[in-house]
């Protein structure tokens, strides 16, 4: 039933197989920023209390939500490694954490430009801010323990072994808002009910929360290209692969 | 349209310089993160094709060694 799967274990296949949908990430990530951006910025309305501070939300959610996505699906990747021996997926998690890093990293930022007008503060050791702050702390010490070790084979299996470690972070930065009296408000779109938010203001969001999901996609796709590059680069399909460029591009 | 003006837009009704901080910062980190990734590549390429013109060169080097 799987065996369809087993040649993609193959770095070059895999390769090939990232190249080729590289392209539609690309396509998919531009145009709904496009959208997302006009619409959210220039035709949504203001909030009724917030004024226009609260457009900060449509790269602020889907930051926080890809930066989540972006380490569950490390998680997933990091354990496949562990389990079944698979470099290809360490090399998942190598490319995916300095992505969910930067996501991280707006999150927490948009976050601060948004509190210092509504809330007094650019921070408050707040639970979700908190709990938030420890996830671009777990990070950024994958990809430090990564690059600590020039044997990649084992770096890579350090690397999973932090990875699910920090999965314990996760649910605790969901239900943050739920255990602690916190701050930061509750869930508004992630939640079993109608969403708590008029559809002209919904609308851009849900676009932007697919357009950090589709660049957290192409740029994963371009570091896992780039990792697989890296540990082949003594093997011929690579070699061949620059003399192919060299060809292609005419300069040498 | 929520504005009426240009100007009404960069204002952002008071709050310009908190949501312009924050999509400039963003969008700076996502540029970085990008133009990263792009020369990542690009060395690496470069250091495979440097390798593969070195290798030619020993090869080439090696026959002249012959001939002599």
């Amino acid at each position: 039933m799987w065996k369809w799967l087993h040649p993609y274990a193959k770095p070059e296949r895999s390769y090939q197989l990232a190249g080729k949908l590289l392209p539609w990430f690309v396509v998919l990530t531009i145009v709904t920023f496009v959208i997302g951006l006009l619409w959210g910025l220039l035709f949504a309305p203001a909030d009724y209390q917030q004024g226009d501070s609260f457009r900060i939300i449509y790269i602020h959610v889907p930051a926080a939500m890809m930066a989540m996505g972006a380490y569950a699906s490390m998680a997933i990747a990091a354990f496949v490694a562990l389990v079944w021996q698979i470099r290809l997926a360490e090399m998942t998690v190598a490319a995916t954490a300095p992505v969910g890093a930067v996501f991280t990293f707006i999150a927490l930022f948009t976050g601060a430009a948004w509190g210092k007008p509504m809330w007094g503060a650019w921070w408050v050791w707040d639970a979700r801010l908190t709990s938030e702050l420890i996830l671009l702390f777990v990070y950024l010490g994958i990809i430090a323990l990564y690059n600590a070790f020039s044997d990649k084979i084992l770096a890579g299996r350090a690397a999973s072994i932090l990875t699910l470690v920090g999965v314990i972070n996760l649910p605790v930065i969901h239900y943050s808002v739920v255990w602690w009296n916190t701050l930061h408000q509750g869930a508004t779109i992630s939640k079993f009910d109608k969403p708590s938010m008029a559809v002209e203001m919904l609308w851009p969001l849900l676009i932007m929360i697919v357009a950090f999901a589709a660049l957290l996609g192409a740029l994963t796709l371009m570091r896992f290209r780039n990792e697989i590059l890296t540990r082949e680069s003594h093997r011929p399909w690579v070699r061949q692969l620059v003399l192919n460029n060299i060809k292609m591009t005419g300069k040498n | 349209m929520a504005f009426n003006s240009l100007a009404d837009f960069f204002a952002m009704g008071g709050y310009g310089f908190y949501v312009w901080l924050a999509y400039g910062i963003s969008f700076l980190g996502l540029l970085v993160l990008i133009i990263n990734t792009l020369i990542k590549r690009k060395k690496i390429l470069k250091a495979v094709n440097q390798r593969i013109a070195r290798e030619e060169r020993i090869k080439k080097a090696k026959n002249r060694e012959g001939m002599l």
